[in-house]
């Protein structure tokens, strides 16, 4: 006799993440919750130091009205979310054609070399993650790379260093 | 309508409607793999192209709709060598080792692929590899073999409403998972075995088990519920190796429960006997069938004689055929003995007389999905019978109104319009506010049967939304489950269900109890209805006033009484200390195996010929897929000897078709009313909703002989089982108990422990503990006064 337990799981998210999905539920027609997924994994992922564990992905499913499974297909399917610690900064280069062009390869050895670890790990101190991702959308000024929401274009090793300087 | 040409053939068809859909119907091939006529259109396989006059590229069949002048190639050069095209892609991936695969054989990509693909593979690249997954114990993985076609996934979000399979990961890494590993919990998940076209999903117990051409196929009919789905068991030499659907759009459509899908392993049972037994100084021995045949009316006789025939009790399960109901009642009767039923769980009978003929859901099947509502009474009904679940689950989703009254909230795959669960003492009331309130909406004087009950109830705004819903509804029905007819108080729930059904419009279904009560009631199973449901001037005992009364002989037909009845303690006790019992069983296990004086080994419906009639009045005939057992024989061919042996008259048959003749016959003759008649009720002294209760459910594996002996189904997520005793937080934190523990469960003088299980379905003062369990069979009324203490 399988029961439906009622959902103890909304307190998982916090009442400001609560308030950012509502807005976002507004947007869309009642019924069609399930559009606000995706901005509600984001929020939900920020609140949780960029990274959504099972019961968050639950949480958002129960919150949402959503079968699990609905959730989970979205989390696994866009490279966006993290379904695994991720270090303070996540360091997203772009390994798409133009900044190939523009010798990304460099940019990596240069990013690897530097924090001591290969693309897609995390630093020992769980500061950075260095993460190969797909084309961002800003190919003119190629090498790109993404930290938080903060693009850095026409990258150098040179210019790469300063950045992470300037990061806490 | 539209016209269109398929290939060259001049065809019309309904606008809208897709290519594929009027090829089908035209006997036009077009491979696919992620079309299915049952699930919405996804066009992700691309194996169904064709080409289509005027359109540049080559299309997906089954997601072009037809238009006006269209013409459709699908065998032209261009279109084959688009399909040729996607079948190699398919293959790119896929493994190409047949001959290991379990669907080898009957597999739709092998097929498609001896029509499409290439005798060569140019991939000479490393193909990949994905990780099985653990779906539970009914349905086994390959998930290497998946090529993404989704139907598994669309299965379960649009016809088991339990979502649980998905598309996990992206591009190639794409797999179908649960991305968090559980046991399936939907009822009807092994449909998905059929529905995948290739071998990544196939039935675990049935997993390497044979070949699909070492198999015969034989038309059957499922055993376990009132819906009689269409299924064939298919067997290699004389072993039921299998249960998969046979189409029946009027009854099971193309699906079939797991119940109708794997309860086949209760007939290789361990526990099967296949010689008759006698009881000798206390131990079970070997005899023949004379020998048992002998001692059985010999001992009938006996206790006829010195006792009189009103001293035998004759019980039968509502699976027993048609013709076995026929037969035994016939035999009884003859002998004077009118103490025959095959009600087990129901306890009140008290308005039998008026009842219509036999049980049924007052409609087509196909019917209660076009219902705008569906008022479920006391009706687990997916796990009652799965496939009229499904239809209700349609109806909801085509927006009808699906409110529920029940002692506990069920877990329902489909959206409820309103919930009212109450304890069972204030069913009654529950119901005959919504009655009362018809009556007032409507401004009618209330009839007279049911005027004492309805005086003192008070009518709230539940009650009256309900009953004006009811009334509001062009197509309405009010469904009685289990809980309705097992109640204590059943013929208060009828009467006042069909009053209320008369008041709104409203139809009545009466969704009864295994799979052949309508045909039990039909060939004359019960103490007061002979054939037909001819009144008979002298009305015998029901089977729990049998058991109360504790008779000096039983003639126990395919029960097993401390499973199977409403009261098991009582009716254990009865067996034990009964004279002499004849059990014609399956199986020797239980209480039977520990008192019966005879077994008379009887087969299971794998192995004899009969008859069901299922809830709405359909005759469904099956023959014996496989031969008998060892010397166990059909039930219908024991009762003849029985009969013949008893020295009855008319007890010569020489098939079970002719027993099914003889019923036709006497059914011809009279008239039936569908209706029930009013039956007159009194006020009702309702006990106090304040005490705490007992209600009882039997969980979907284990409401008969069969099912309970299926391994895969006893494993199940949604089995029922454990046994446990199961409350909500509030009675578990009163009590000091908590899931796990164990506590003492009292009934009258009976006693057991149990394990609890907290459960916060259940209302307040109540306790389910399931039926069908020997762990509960010591305990008494389903619904009834219980004590819990900590243990
Ligand atoms: S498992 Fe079978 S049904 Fe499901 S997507 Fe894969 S091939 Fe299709
Ligand atoms: S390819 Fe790098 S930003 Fe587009
Ligand atoms: S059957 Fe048409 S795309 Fe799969």
């Amino acid at each position: 006799m399988a029961l439906q337990q009622l959902s103890q799981t909304a307190d998982l998210l916090s009442e400001a993440s609560r308030a950012k999905i509502d807005m976002w539920l507004k947007k869309y027609p009642a019924e069609q919750q399930r559009s606000a997924v995706i901005p509600a994994l984001h929020i939900v992922q920020e609140q949780n130091q960029g990274w959504l564990t099972t019961e968050l992905l639950d949480a958002v499913a129960d919150y949402l009205a959503l079968p699990k499974i609905a959730v989970y297909e979205v989390a696994n399917f866009y490279s966006m979310f993290e379904l695994s610690p991720v270090g303070r900064h996540k360091i997203c280069v772009c390994s798409s054609i133009s900044c190939m062009l523009c010798d990304n390869e460099s940019i990596m050895q240069h990013l690897e070399k530097r924090l001591g670890i290969k693309m897609d790990e995390t630093t020992q101190d769980g500061k950075f993650t260095l993460k190969r991702v797909e084309c961002l959308a800003a190919c003119r000024n190629a090498p790109v790379l993404q930290i938080g929401h903060q693009y850095h274009e026409n990258l150098t090793p040179e210019k790469i260093d300063a950045i992470l300087d300037g990061l806490e | 309508m539209v016209k269109i040409e398929i290939d060259g053939k001049q065809v019309e068809a309904e606008p809208g409607s897709m290519i594929i859909e009027v090829a089908d119907r035209e006997g036009v091939h077009i491979p696919r793999f992620c079309y299915h006529r049952k699930l919405s259109i996804a066009a992700n396989c691309r194996m169904c192209i064709v080409e289509v006059e005027k359109m540049g590229k080559p299309v997906p069949a089954c997601a072009t709709p037809v238009t006006d002048g269209m013409c459709v190639f699908t065998k032209s050069e261009k279109a084959r060598a688009s399909q040729k095209a996607v079948m190699e892609f398919l293959l790119i991936n896929h493994p190409l080792d047949c001959p290991i695969c379990d669907q080898g054989g009957e597999c739709e990509l092998q097929d498609v692929s001896l029509g499409f693909g290439q005798d060569i593979s140019r991939f000479a690249e490393g193909k990949r590899a994905v990780k099985d997954k653990n779906l539970g114990p009914l349905v086994a993985t390959d998930m290497t073999r998946c090529i993404h076609c989704t139907r598994c996934v669309r299965f379960g979000q649009e016809i088991a409403g339990v979502p649980e399979l998905g598309l996990i990961g992206r591009g190639e890494n794409t797999e179908i998972g649960m991305y968090i590993e559980h046991s399936m919990a939907s009822e009807l998940s092994g449909n998905i075995i059929d529905l995948c076209p290739v071998g990544a999903l196939t039935s675990k117990p049935f997993r390497f088990a044979a070949r699909a051409w070492e198999l015969r196929a034989h038309a059957s009919i499922a055993a376990h519920d009132c819906v009689g789905s269409n299924i064939y068991l298919h067997t290699r030499c004389s072993e039921i190796m299998r249960a998969v659907p046979n189409d029946n759009e009027a009854i099971n459509e193309t699906w079939i429960s797991d119940r109708d899908r794997y309860s086949y392993q209760g007939f290789a049972s361990d526990e099967r006997v296949t010689r008759p037994l006698l009881r000798k100084e206390g131990k079970w021995q070997d005899a023949d069938w004379q020998t048992a045949f002998q001692v059985t009316v010999d001992s009938l006789k006996k206790v006829i004689a010195e006792h009189g025939a009103d001293q035998v009790g004759v019980i039968l399960s509502p699976n027993a055929t048609l013709e076995e109901h026929y037969l035994l009642q016939k035999l009884a009767r003859a002998l004077d003995c009118h103490n025959i039923d095959h009600r087990l769980r129901e306890t009140d009978f008290s308005d039998q007389a008026s009842l219509s003929q036999y049980p049924s859901l007052g409609m087509p099947i196909t019917k209660l999905e076009k219902q705008d509502m569906i008022f479920l009474l006391g009706a687990n009904i997916q796990h009652e019978q799965p496939l009229l679940g499904h239809r209700v689950r349609k109806a909801s989703l085509q927006g009808a109104n699906v409110t529920a009254l029940s002692v506990m909230q069920h877990a329902y795959n489909f959206s409820l319009n309103s919930q009212q669960v109450v304890h069972p003492t204030a069913f009654v009331n529950a119901l005959a506010a919504i009655t009362k309130a018809a009556y007032q909406h409507a401004n009618v004087q209330v009839p007279a049967h049911i005027a004492a009950v309805l005086e003192t109830i008070d009518v709230d705004v539940t009650a009256q939304q309900i009953a004006e819903q009811l009334k509001d509804a062009d197509k309405a029905s009010i469904i009685l489950g289990n809980t309705a007819l097992y109640h204590p108080q059943a013929a208060y729930v009828r009467t006042l269900a069909h009053a209320l059904a008369q008041q709104t419009g409203a139809s009545v279904g009466t969704v009864s109890d295994g799979a052949n009560s309508a045909g039990a009631c039909l060939a004359g199973s019960l103490p007061h209805r002979g054939p037909a449901g001819i009144t008979q001037n002298n009305t015998g005992l029901d089977t729990q006033a049998m058991f109360a009364a504790g008779l000096k002989a039983y003639v126990l037909f395919n029960v097993e009484p401390e499973l199977d009845c409403a009261n098991p303690g009582v009716a254990s006790e009865a067996v034990a200390k009964a004279d002499f019992v004849v059990a014609m069983n399956p199986y020797n296990a239980g209480i039977l195996a520990q008192y019966g004086n005879v077994i008379l080994p009887i087969v299971p419906v794998s192995e004899t010929s009969g008859t069901f009639i299922n809830i709405e009045g359909i005759w469904q005939h099956f023959a014996a897929a496989t031969v008998a057992q060892g010397q166990a024989r059909p039930g219908w061919k024991v009762l003849r000897v029985l009969g013949n042996l008893l020295e009855i008259e008319g007890f010569n048959y020489v098939s079970s078709q002719e027993v099914c003749d003889e019923i036709r016959e006497i059914i011809n003759t009279q008239n039936f009313t569908s209706a029930d008649n009013e039956h007159m009720l009194v006020r009702l002294e309702t006990a106090s909703s304040e005490t705490l209760w007992r209600i009882t459910q039997w969980p979907i594996y284990r409401v008969d002989n069969v099912v309970r002996r299926a391994p895969a189904l006893q494993a199940a997520a949604s089995s029922g089982g454990p046994a446990a005793v199961h409350f909500n937080r509030h009675l578990a934190d009163k009590l000091q108990l908590t899931d796990g523990d164990t506590a003492i469960v009292k009934q009258g003088d009976e006693q057991i422990r149990l394990k609890v299980a907290v459960n916060n379905a259940i209302p307040n003062h109540c306790a389910l503990v399931p039926g069908g369990f020997s762990e509960t069979a010591n305990l008494l009324d389903s619904f009834a006064e219980l004590t819990i203490v900590r243990s």
